[in-house]
């Protein structure tokens, strides 16, 4: 075996490129607590200090601290670049996306006029040349979009049914294997590649053979690319990292390449935590490492994930509000033998914020069991109790379906590592869906006949008669218009911003899934709920539009564990899911929806109309598969419960629960909340539950957060929102008001 | 009992409640049995569970029908020595057991009523053999007198019983509710105990106690 790979076991990993071999031949599992973990050093101390200062002045510039607007970032677009230059010897883990930290790159490939916008948005003048540039000589993913769109899909965008689609952005949601750049070296993964290349299409030069081929060679040129860029920081990364050290910065120069090309909505990490564990485990033994510098490795790679920017244009900051990257990355998680993933390297991540205090990113993330050891589950819920800020996935729930070394790319969505790639596609508003239904698809808002002329609801009353048929058509024409719209802008992003180096890290023979996503569901549960078990009274306007609804009566809703509303869920999201499967897919991507709004539900609900559950026009939709704003009545474990019975396999791409839960609901001390919290997510996810965001805090802290910025206590007050984490203090004000509205529960 | 210092009096009152049959009540709480954990089951608290003791004891019984464990939440003060009662206790797991005052004249001034019956439950249910946790709210001035804890810790040494003695903190979060309701909140002006005084009049209680 390589001098590299000195004292590691296995024999697959070694030929060929098999990560998940590699570690499950050499990881330990770790039942011990927390009582290993160290201190922050003097440097790490030195530099979040440095950092903090340069995020301070970033929020006092108005959120960009720097911009680029001359130079188009790539990964070698740029020297060196440092926290501070004289510091820079402190930096365990070096690499910026540019020059300077916190400075923003300019991406034009994703389109031209959203990255100028940025740039003046912001007060910088955008260069003429590169104008020239992209505008006559150019093209991109944004110019081919609108070339093909059709007038109906322009119409659905206008009108909002469906928003925050990356078509002026990269699609991001791409996880590279990044774990291979330290395992391999590139020279190797080069090689693979070749004999991939070589393997491809001989004599059928079919459309699709020809993109292949060609997409493999773009891949190699970013390999060659990333081995360039690792020089500039006086770094060979040719060859397999022969230490932590090396496998810390080689995997970091992975996900570096990957955001230095890439403004994707998410760049999440993906799950290192175990694979790093290996080295580190591997140089604690062999004495040339000690368990102090271990933990400052972790917490410098960190602070680089804490350091990710990309320039955002205001519609987008509507939808994804707070700056947000989903720098996502996992710890835990059970393997096919049975046995945990827990390391000491996961206690080590989530002990990053203890050591540097609470952030948004990376979006840690705990891949949950009820199996995990018992004392690494109290160490993660005593976390969530002091900061809210990470999240929780069930992997008893995602295991089967995508084995034991999946990565999480955004928020909720799980895709295999290195094996998969996904096609993100935001998401339908589907309580407008219902809207549409009842007015023969003139639109609520604009009154613009944005979907088909059927024929509207007349009656005096609502009823569920006369509603579903016309749901069900509507829901037909929403599949398609939104899977079509999805498909053209897949083509046109591979073809004028192809991931080349995310994708030189995933296998050529890729499997894709297409997600897509669902928005307003709890008031399209409760809605149909209103319709069914009471008597809804429909209110026209002069012109006979359909603007309001009268209800007589009560209704069962979502989020009290009442079967009968939380079986119209059901209902919803099959019917929505085999209208959706029904369609061709590009690149026969596999079909999967989410119930995720991340805060568009702010966005959406503003272009939403009043609905028949007793939500207001313009009121923010409930985020995810939340229940409606005060809904909930019998409770927290009783939401939970209407939540659990969501069947994951119907939503693949993800089911976001975010909840916020009173410290004194939990226990009166953080030791007796953090047990509670372990109480509550064992039943939570034994109930085959997917996800929750976990908040505790009051209603009274964020009043106050609100009321008084300034105060240094909520400097890095991290709160979670639809699976992921913000400054509250950087949320826009109207998402503030919305996170408050949702209020805390008080009991259980 | 209407104790001076109650978080919830908006539960003194026994008119206007819904009847629910045990098992409507044991199948809505089996939707949570997920979320007990290994030690949890059913409690029952108030207002005064003991108010309804053969309704309780049924619940009790058809839940341990169910493998379930049951508690119960008390004051103790509707405690008369009696069958109905017996039966009540036996059929718990554990009970919670509330000792606001060890001095039967400061008992009254705080809460009204005698701790005579309250003290003899404790009793009865050491001979029984059925597991308590004692508890005990620490108001500043009113129960936090050091010579009070120390006569109240003797008694707890004649008990068989006790798993745990818990402190209460006393805390002003009910505070508004007694506003509400229109009634006059006597403890106006009383600062929650401060962690120290906690940990002392716990060490005082504990001492010498022995635990099952």
């Amino acid at each position: 075996m390589r001098e590299e790979w000195r004292g590691f076991r296995g024999t697959k990993w070694v030929d060929e490129v098999n990560v998940r071999d590699f570690i499950q031949n050499n990881y330990t599992p770790y039942d011990g607590d927390e009582s290993f973990l160290t201190g922050p050093t003097e440097a790490t101390n030195t530099l979040w200090g440095k950092l903090q200062e340069l995020q301070r002045q970033e929020r006092a510039k108005g959120g960009v601290l720097d911009m680029e607007t001359e130079v188009v970032s790539s990964m070698t677009a740029y020297g060196p670049g440092y926290i501070d230059p004289a510091t820079k010897d402190l930096e365990r883990i070096v690499g910026l996306q540019t020059d300077k930290p916190l400075k923003r790159a300019f991406m034009p490939y994703g389109g031209i006029k959203m990255a100028e916008q940025a740039c003046t948005t912001y007060g910088y003048q955008p260069s003429d040349k590169l104008h020239e540039i992209f505008t006559k000589y150019c093209k991109t993913h944004n110019d081919g979009v609108f070339d093909a769109y059709t007038d109906e899909m322009k119409r659905v965008r206008h009108n909002h049914i469906l928003t925050g689609l990356p078509d002026t952005y990269g699609r991001g949601r791409i996880v590279g294997d990044y774990r291979r750049v330290a395992l391999y070296g590139i020279d190797f993964l080069i090689e693979q590649k070749e004999i991939d290349k070589y393997n491809c299409g001989k004599r059928q030069m079919s459309e699709d053979i020809i993109r292949l081929r060609e997409e493999i060679s773009m891949q190699i040129k970013a390999l060659k690319e990333m081995k360039k860029m690792a020089e500039i920081y006086g770094y060979d990364i040719s060859q397999p990292a022969k230490n932590a050290r090396e496998a810390v910065q080689w995997l970091y120069f992975g996900y570096l390449a990957a955001i230095k090309t890439q403004n994707g909505a998410a760049m999440s990490v993906g799950r290192v935590s175990t694979f790093l564990d290996i080295y580190i485990t591997r140089d604690l033994n062999e004495g040339t490492l000690t368990e102090q510098e271990a933990q400052e490795l972790i917490d410098h790679l960190v602070m680089k994930f804490r350091m990710v920017k990309f320039a955002r244009i205001p519609s987008y900051n509507e939808v994804f509000s707070g700056d947000p990257v989903w720098a996502t990355l996992e710890v835990a998680g059970i393997g096919q033998d049975g046995r945990h993933q827990v390391t000491k390297n996961c206690y080590r991540f989530l002990h990053t914020l203890e050591n540097m205090g609470p952030s948004p990113e990376p979006n840690l993330t705990v891949l949950y069991s009820p199996r995990l050891p018992e004392t690494f589950k109290r160490y993660a819920a005593w976390i969530s109790v002091k900061t809210s800020s990470i999240q929780y996935e069930n992997d008893e729930v995602m295991r089967p379906i995508w084995g034991d070394d999946y990565s999480i790319c955004c928020c909720v969505s799980a895709t295999q590592t290195g094996k998969e790639m996904q096609f993100f596609g935001a998401r339908a508003n589907m309580a407008k869906t219902l809207l549409y239904a009842i007015n023969g698809g003139v639109d609520a808002k604009t009154r613009e006949q944005c979907g088909p002329k059927f024929r509207p609801i007349t009656s005096e009353y609502l009823t569920w008669e006369e509603l579903e048929p016309r749901f069900r058509d509507m829901l037909e024409w929403l599949a398609d218009v939104y899977v079509n719209t999805l498909n053209l802008i897949h083509y046109m992003h591979d073809k004028y911003f192809y991931e080349a180096a995310e994708m030189a890290l995933i296998d050529t023979d890729v499997r894709r899934t297409f997600a897509t996503g669902i928005a307003g569901f709890s008031h399209v549960i409760d809605s149909i709920c209103a319709v069914k078990y009471a008597k809804v009274k429909i209110i026209r306007d002069e012109t006979g539009f359909n603007v309001d609804y009268q209800v007589e009566g009560d209704f069962p809703r979502y989020g009290n564990d009442d079967d009968r509303a939380d079986e119209v869920g059901l209902w919803v999201l099959k019917t929505f899911l085999a209208k959706i499967k029904r369609h061709h897919t590009y690149r026969d991507a596999e079909p999967t929806t989410s119930i995720l709004t991340i805060t568009s539900n702010v966005v959406y609900g503003k272009y939403t109309g009043n609905l028949p559950d007793g939500r207001r026009a313009g009121a923010p939709l409930s985020p995810g598969a939340n229940p409606s704003y005060g809904a909930e009545k019998n409770g927290l474990l009783a939401s939970l419960n209407s939540v659990a019975k969501i069947p994951y396999e119907y939503a693949l791409d993800g089911i976001s629960n975010t909840q916020t839960i009173a410290p004194s609901t939990l226990g009166h001390t953080d030791e007796e909340r953090a047990n509670t919290l372990v109480h509550v997510m064992d039943g939570y996810f034994t109930k085959g539950a997917h996800h929750l965001n976990v908040n505790v805090f009051g209603v009274d802290k964020l009043l106050d957060a609100m009321e008084h910025p300034e105060k240094p206590e909520y400097a890095n007050f991290t709160i979670r929102v639809s699976g992921y984490a913000v400054k509250f203090i950087d949320l826009t004000h109207e998402q503030q008001l919305d996170v408050i509205a949702r209020s805390a529960h008080e009991r259980m | 009992m209407r104790c001076a210092y109650c978080h919830n009096p908006d539960t003194w009152s026994c008119e206007g409640a819904e009847e629910w049959a045990a098992e409507d009540i044991l199948d809505r709480a089996e939707r949570f049995r997920d979320y007990w954990g290994k030690e949890g089951g059913i409690t029952v608290s108030g207002g005064e569970a003991m108010l309804q003791a053969e309704a309780v004891t049924e619940l009790f019984v058809k839940a341990h029908e169910r493998g379930i464990s049951t508690c119960l939440d008390t004051s103790a003060q509707p405690y008369r020595p009696s069958e109905k009662m017996d039966a009540l206790l036996r059929a718990s797991d554990t009970v919670l057991l509330d000792i606001k005052h060890i001095d039967d004249e400061k008992h009254r001034e705080l809460t009204g009523h005698t701790n005579k019956n309250i003290l003899d439950c404790a009793r009865h249910l050491s001979e029984l053999g059925v597991q308590v946790w004692i508890r005990h709210v620490l108001v500043p001035g009113w129960t936090d007198d050091e010579a009070s804890l120390h006569r109240l810790n003797e008694f707890l040494r004649t008990l068989k019983n006790i798993r745990r003695i818990e402190i209460l903190p006393y805390h002003t979060l009910g505070v508004y509710k007694w506003k509400q309701l229109g009634f006059t909140y006597r403890l106006e002006g009383v600062q929650p105990p401060t962690a120290e005084s906690v940990k002392n009049a716990e060490a005082i209680l504990r001492e010498g106690v022995s635990f099952i």
